[in-house]
């Protein structure tokens, strides 16, 4: 290390208000690195940090000292990348949640760059684990492909079999259009259609709710995320397409049924691996993190995914030594790749060479208002995928790490 | 019948569609202009106060349990007010400077109030439905028409039509029109012109809030829907010509037809076409459709 | 017409003699303390904090010229500097060249850009000019989503830094630190030489009183369009600067957000100044860099700064000291 080199990090651990000597302790600290002024606030942002937290708190009596911070990277690949690469050379040891696949990626590369650790759970563009994979980055919760799978799949299965997509003009939207074209296409469906809107600034979907409807498909696919999917849901339905379409809300959460509320979201299907009310598991980690979660809201994936990523990343620190850990970022995440993980809100699973994190996959139905008993209670169960076949396989993703082994 | 390869009747929807939309542009840049014709004030706010008119109506709806028919009265009114205690404590004190500080001025208040409204309600939006008097559609035959979009198209054109009238045709209108041409000597006349430009400015912040609440049930109504739509109206401003009403509706109906047609054949290009109409508009007419140089 | 820089800045402190290439004393003196302060923080700051705050001064400084000196008021700015970060990124990642071809490429198509949104938008004044810049932008930013090359909202990631006249590896903060302030000095100069030259006497007077020199006889178009596309190529350079100190170039370079934070940060430093951008520059991108926590706040911080420049504070941080020491910085 140069002279400037540890200045700089003197420095940076004033800023982080640090002495010095706190600066060269074994101290493991977790940067949250998230939405919390943007589009994916709700589903991500505050509550990816508390349940970071939560994941630290748990561990905070078995010898180690845990420090976890937060910051907002504004969707903005520039802001992330920077904040990353701050905080990597002053000290962080692991980045976790990063939403927006844009910013996952600067922060994935800066990760390997440092040789530090990257637990992403927000982001969905399966290149992170596909072409853009590394030895430092593990992806935990979801991603296009398992969306495109488990949504499109099954219901090109159950006679969904044509289809017309409105689609985000930009690379995630033509991604997860590709994903699941293929899938409809597997079962023996077809695509009649797609209509790509300018992304952003489209807040009216009528015109393209029109031309779905003229296409005669049966089932109308949203290649897209947050609002636009919001939005189109709402005039769907305002314009009757629910009454011969299904609609497949490729990337819609929980977050965007309970904003649409239930009398309007109803029906639709969706794809999360994880769900407050899933079982006895889920319901004890939400009993857990539910009163410092910001309104009082239950976890939603991306926030569990947080806390699953970093409980296994904190067991993987304490079974090599904080020492060790801090010192080496794909040596940790190769020993977490060896272990299999066990939390609450994924139950069991493992890490994959390419840095997928497995786990089975449920697709669910919004209840009707009838149907709800209360306050959050909004999913029924309508599908379970098996772990194994619910990721892409390794072989074709792609990910240079696995082709070399 | 195919028009172009796109059956007749669809196109038809289209061209109904566009229209819906460009209720929207000419109500918020019918504001802006009233706003921009009498105080000089580009009102950058304007998007910030289209979002607020439609979450008053939500917390109308869901604190003192008023529905859509008390918003589409109270909300603009509330709206308006704090135009008005802005106009007062901040825009007012512009006046005598470079216009372009009331640009600058009213785009950190726009920022402010977007920040505001986003940490209060978070960012994915707020249902808000359409009232039961306004639910369901008519079939065309050719396509589904909602009640509730037909509603906006009549309650947008009456509402733009009424606001002509009054600056055209009213006494108020004259004093109006007068003040925007010599405020001097129309104050020189006994009237109060700086009460007329704070009224004024109220008047367009409540049309923005107006035009907010009729796009709660449609749109979602989270915090930056406005400033996704101010740029698109700044541009109709623009376009119309700044600070002309007639040309400011008409143009705000027109580039919703248009970018309704572009959603058919191209659609990628949908947001861009408004401004390269835009730039075609300025080469040719460097004050806009109906604007004076 | 009077730009809004005429609101105070210049008061009554025209007069002074020039000591050194066009400086005046005190400005020789705040330029002595800016370049220490360039040498001497990196070795106790964070190199890569600097460089932003250099890239982002060297845009305020490109973006003053027109507002400050022309009175202009430019709200597409981002499209010059968005562009001449994807050109840069482009070239250095794709074309292979070396970072300093790389940023003038970015600089020079920003100034191509800037010559044809120019000529379009110098055709009309004040809040229009301002308007039309802004639609003009908004363009250039749907370009950019929609163009294959800058990989829609992914960006170019993975900007090579590489070596400097292909001779020195950039690959430590420290060496690129130097380049970038030279790049950022280069740059200052050039604005500086400009702003004295014959051409920036008829810029000003352009500001001050537009109908005058048209009658004086000065073809005032071609002296707007010459000064929007050196403010825009500037701009280019930039942002082409950013992109390699990043290894990224996005799509937030090209939004109108961006042309807003690059007003707001010569309103703060100061309209018509030659440090208040820089000034401005430091304090925004510092504030950015220590608020970052506290999430949406930072818009609504970054509003309020904004409305109390325009209220109480016109003539910005650079402004104001200058007035109480009345001299002209």
């Amino acid at each position: 290390m140069s002279i400037v080199d540890r200045r700089s990090l003197l420095v940076a651990g004033a800023a982080l208000g640090l002495s010095p000597a706190q600066a060269q302790s074994q101290t493991i600290r977790i940067g949250v690195l998230t939405d919390i002024s943007g589009p994916y606030r709700d589903p991500t942002g505050p509550g990816s940090a508390v349940c970071t937290e939560q994941a630290a708190l748990e561990f905070q009596g078995r010898g180690l000292t845990i420090e976890v911070i937060r910051a907002d990277h504004q969707n903005r690949p520039d802001v992330g990348a920077n904040i990353a690469r701050q905080w990597y050379d002053q000290g962080v040891d692991a980045i976790v949640d990063v939403p927006t696949s844009s910013v996952a990626l600067a922060v994935s590369q800066i990760a390997r760059e440092k040789n530090k650790v990257f637990l992403n759970s927000g982001a969905a563009s399966s290149d992170l684990t596909g072409p853009a994979c590394s030895p430092n980055t593990v992806h935990f919760t979801y991603d296009t492909y398992m969306l495109a799978r488990s949504t499109g799949g099954t219901m090109a299965r159950a006679g969904g079999d044509t289809w017309y997509f409105v689609t985000a003009d930009y690379a995630f939207g033509h991604a997860l259009q590709r994903d699941v074209t293929r899938f409809v296409e597997q079962a023996g469906g077809r695509v009649l259609g797609a209509a790509r809107y300018p992304f952003p600034n489209t807040t009216d979907f009528s015109s393209f709710m029109v031309q779905a409807q003229a296409s005669r498909a049966k089932v109308l696919g949203l290649a897209n995320a947050g609002t636009d999917t919001a939005n189109c849901i709402k005039q769907a339905r305002e314009f009757g397409l629910t009454r011969n379409m299904k609609i497949a809300g490729l990337l819609l959460s929980m977050m965007e049924v309970h904003s649409l509320g239930l009398d309007v979201a109803q029906g639709l299907v969706l794809t999360e691996p994880f769900y407050w009310n899933l079982n006895d598991r889920t319901r004890a980690f939400t009993a857990r993190v539910r009163s410092r979660l910001p309104n009082g809201w239950p976890p939603a994936q991306v926030q569990a995914g947080c806390y699953g990523a970093t409980l296994h990343y904190l067991k993987t620190v304490a079974d090599m030594g904080a020492a060790a850990a801090k010192a080496d970022g794909a040596a940790v995440v190769a020993r977490m790749k060896a272990m299999p993980t066990d939390d609450d809100a994924f139950g069991t699973g493992l890490i994959r060479p390419d840095g997928r994190k497995i786990h089975p996959t449920y697709l669910w139905e919004v209840k009707t208002p009838a149907q709800s008993r209360g306050a959050w209670d909004y999913f029924n169960l309508l599908a379970t995928t098996p772990a194994e076949e619910a990721f892409r396989p390794l072989a074709e993703g792609g990910c240079p790490l696995v082709t070399r082994s | 019948m195919d028009l172009f390869g796109i059956p007749a009747p669809l196109l038809f929807g289209q061209l109904l569609l566009g229209l819906i939309n460009g209720a929207f542009y000419a109500l918020l840049s019918l504001g802006l202009a009233v706003i921009f014709g009498m105080l000089n004030v580009i009102n950058f706010t304007h998007g910030a106060q289209f979002m607020m008119g439609a979450f008053v109506a939500w917390m109308l709806l869901n604190w003192l349990g008023i529905g859509y028919w008390g918003a589409l009265i109270l909300a603009p009114i509330i709206v308006g007010i704090t135009g008005i205690i802005l106009e007062r404590l901040m825009i007012a004190k512009l006046y005598k400077l470079d216009h372009l500080y009331g640009l600058l001025l009213t785009f950190g208040l726009g920022l402010i109030i977007e920040g505001l409204f986003r940490n209060e309600f978070g960012s994915s939006g707020l249902p808000y439905r359409i009232p039961a008097e306004l639910t369901g559609a008519w079939d065309l035959g050719f396509m589904f028409m909602p009640v509730y979009r037909g509603w906006v198209v009549v309650v947008a054109f009456v509402m733009c039509l009424a606001t002509w009238l009054v600056i055209e045709k009213t006494k108020i209108g004259s004093y109006l029109r007068a003040a925007t041409e010599n405020p001097a000597l129309v104050q020189a006349f006994g009237i109060n012109v700086p009460r007329m430009m704070t009224l004024t400015y109220g008047a367009g912040v409540a049309l923005a809030a107006f035009a907010g609440v009729l796009a709660a049930p449609i749109y979602s109504v989270n915090p930056q829907m406005g400033s996704n739509l101010i740029i698109i109206v700044f541009a109709v401003v623009v376009i119309g010509g700044m600070g002309s009403i007639l040309g400011s509706v008409l143009t705000g109906f027109g580039l919703g037809v248009i970018e309704g047609l572009t959603k058919v054949f191209y659609p990628e290009a949908s947001s861009t076409v408004i401004f390269v109409v835009m730039a075609i508009v300025l080469l040719a007419r460097p004050a806009g459709l109906f604007g004076r140089s | 017409m009077a730009g809004p820089a005429a609101a105070g800045a210049f008061e009554g402190i025209d007069a002074e003699k020039e000591a050194l290439w066009g400086f005046t004393k005190p400005q020789l003196l705040a330029f002595g303390v800016m370049l220490a302060f360039i040498v001497i923080s990196p070795f106790y700051l964070y190199p890569v904090f600097l460089m932003k705050v250099l890239c982002f001064a060297l845009f305020a400084c490109a973006f003053n010229l027109l507002i400050g000196y022309v009175g202009l008021l430019s709200f597409g700015h981002a499209a010059y500097f968005g562009m001449g970060g994807y050109l840069a990124g482009h070239a250095a990642k794709v074309w292979g060249a070396t970072p300093e071809v790389s940023i003038l490429i970015g600089g020079f198509v920003a100034g191509l850009l800037g010559w044809a949104i120019g000529a379009l938008a110098i055709r009309r004044q004040g809040i229009y000019f301002a308007m039309i810049t802004l639609a003009m932008a908004q363009m250039v930013y749907f370009f950019c989503v929609q163009a294959p090359f800058t990989n829609g909202e992914d960006g170019i990631q993975a900007i090579p830094r590489g070596a400097f006249l292909g001779q020195y590896s950039l690959a430590s903060d420290f060496t690129l630190y130097w380049m970038v302030a030279g790049i950022f000095l280069l740059g200052f100069l050039f604005i500086h030489r400009v702003i004295h030259s014959p051409f920036g006497q008829v810029m000003k007077a352009i500001r001050e009183n537009e109908p005058r020199a048209i009658s004086l006889g000065y073809r005032v178009d071609d002296y707007k369009l010459m000064a929007f596309v050196i403010s825009a190529a500037l701009s280019g350079v930039a942002g082409g600067t950013k992109a390699i100190v990043f290894g990224i170039a996005t799509l937030t370079d090209v939004f109108w957000t961006m042309s807003g934070e690059v007003v707001l940060m010569s309103l703060v430093g100061g309209l018509g100044t030659l440090f208040g951008p820089v000034a401005g520059a430091a304090i925004i991108i510092t504030m950015q860099n220590y608020l970052a926590e506290f999430g949406a706040w930072v818009t609504v911080i970054q509003g309020v700064i904004f409305v109390l420049c325009v209220l109480a504070f016109r003539r910005g941080v650079i402004g104001e000291i200058g007035r109480v020491l009345k001299v002209r910085l």
